[in-house]
């Protein structure tokens, strides 16, 4: 992008520059958004094979088989959030120039959410479909993924940030991510069972929006601080 | 006016080895003492619960090394604070010796409290309790620091990553504190209050009175020594060091 240096930016400019720029190098590259959602595909339909003519028991254990495939694809297709940008050497730009890191980083994130929780989220019927998950709860089951997706992308994205520069960080960021993940885990499953057998939704969804909120403000501020040391070290 | 001079001198590894040499064996030999007197009053003394039998005797374990897994994360997060904020060297020694002890005493805890619930609720560990599974988290965040810490081979940049990870995690440290009281859990809520009236016999409340200021002071001894251990590393090329360790051999 070339800009003179006098042109006066808004912050909402350059978060919608970051997070157009980020769309469109994911999608030059097919694997990025193409990969985690056939991840989540394939192991789904493993379990169904694994389950084999047991319909039932698939049933019953579809809610903690989502959220564990889901949370594997986000946690995987993290290690590659900020890794470009740090190889080439724009992360330190971005952290040098005069603009909000804070929002650079919810942008990226975002950009990095469209391009892998939203495939999964539009895969909900055939996730589905092979789980034996009724249709009638589909538009409660996406829902879940939606704010799940969301939860996952900006928690995991702190370990992200913080084990970028390092050669092998894939192993470490898993680690570090696992136990925040727990939370979202325990109200995301609750919330799912809740969806298949009919219950109320209202108070694992609130929980669901709650962490997601959460996450969304507060997560930066971490990533902010694990995106200054990793360019420093 | 206070002497203010000790503040300047941690900033010295020479004077630090020499002041936590000189008042180790006194935090040890204390801690010995009230382990070895907490422990047999209230494994050999102590009447037997009416309901539990002797069943009970594992809270002198179990209880004090929980409340001070948890103590362990909170002077984690603030050494990790400090590095942070004024780049203490001692702040990021300090946390890198307590996570290895907060971690086994986290484990202690988890461990002791499955051996008690296999007789007592008649499983050794469920999964939808909130006490159990986030204090498990803690196992794993205690864990999860040390692996980050060392990841970066003793660089400024892994002490900082690894005070940054303290500093998020310290968001489980008040839903564990608060689990027995926010969700249902089989876990008991707790015993020992200090506003009102505690639901702990007083036969049974005075050994664990005296124990859980033993752990605290075991583990501050354990610090020191990891302490020691971390100065000896930083500074294994300098000339004091040597020298150091030939007077101590």
């Amino acid at each position: 992008m070339l800009v003179s240096a006098n042109e006066n930016f808004s912050s909402y400019r350059v978060f919608t520059a970051i997070l157009f720029r980020d769309l469109t190098v994911y999608f030059r590259y097919r694997g990025s958004w193409i990969n985690p959602l056939f991840f989540i595909l394939v192991v789904i339909t493993l379990f169904s094979l694994g389950f084999g003519a047991d319909s039932q028991a698939l049933r019953v254990y579809s809610p903690s088989i989502i959220w564990v495939t889901a949370l594997l694809a986000v946690l995987l297709s993290l290690d590659s959030l900020f890794k470009t940008d740090f190889d080439d050497g724009s992360l330190e730009q971005l952290i040098l120039s005069s603009q909000s890191l804070y929002l650079s980083v919810l942008a990226k994130i975002l950009a990095h959410w469209f391009v892998t929780g939203l495939p999964i989220v539009l895969a909900t019927p055939l996730i589905s479909l092979i789980l034996g998950v009724s249709f009638e709860v589909l538009p409660e089951v996406s829902l879940g993924l939606l704010l799940g997706t969301g939860i996952l992308s900006f928690i995991g994205a702190i370990g992200a940030s913080l084990t970028v520069s390092l050669a092998s960080g894939g192993l470490l960021l898993s680690l570090l991510s696992m136990p925040l993940y727990v939370p979202a885990m325990i109200f995301g499953v609750q919330y799912l069972q809740d969806a298949i057998a009919g219950w109320p939704l209202v108070p694992s969804l609130s929980m669901l929006i709650g962490l997601l909120l959460a996450a969304v403000v507060l997560s930066p501020l971490a990533i902010m601080a694990g995106l200054k040391l990793s360019v420093e070290a | 006016m206070p002497n203010w001079q000790w503040f300047h001198r941690l900033g010295s590894p020479k004077w630090l080895l020499i002041t936590l040499d000189r008042w180790l064996p006194w935090v040890l030999g204390l801690a010995f003492l009230t382990l070895l007197l907490s422990l047999i009053w209230g494994l050999a003394f102590t009447p037997p619960d009416y309901k539990q039998g002797d069943v009970f005797r594992i809270i002198y374990i179990h209880v004090p090394a929980a409340v001070v897994a948890l103590a362990a994360y909170y002077a984690m997060a603030i050494a990790g604070a400090i590095a942070i904020i004024w780049r203490m060297k001692v702040a990021d020694m300090v946390l890198r010796s307590i996570a290895p002890v907060g971690a086994v005493l986290t484990f202690i805890a988890l461990f002791t409290g499955a051996i008690w619930g296999k007789p007592t609720w008649g499983t050794y560990w469920v999964w939808q309790d909130a006490r159990l599974t986030s204090m498990l988290i803690l196992f794993f965040l205690y864990l999860g620091i040390i692996a980050l810490h060392d990841a970066f081979n003793g660089s400024a940049s892994g002490q900082r990553a690894a005070a940054i990870m303290s500093l998020v995690g310290t968001v489980n440290i008040p839903i564990i504190y608060k689990s027995v009281d926010w969700w249902a859990s089989l876990h008991q809520p707790a015993s020992i209050k200090f506003t009102e009236e505690s639901t702990i016999a007083l036969e049974m409340f005075q050994p664990l009175m005296i124990a859980i200021p033993g752990f605290y002071l075991f583990c501050l001894a354990a610090v020191m020594l990891n302490m020691k251990v971390q100065i000896a590393h930083n500074s294994r090329n300098n000339s004091w060091m040597i020298e150091h360790a030939k007077i101590d051999s």
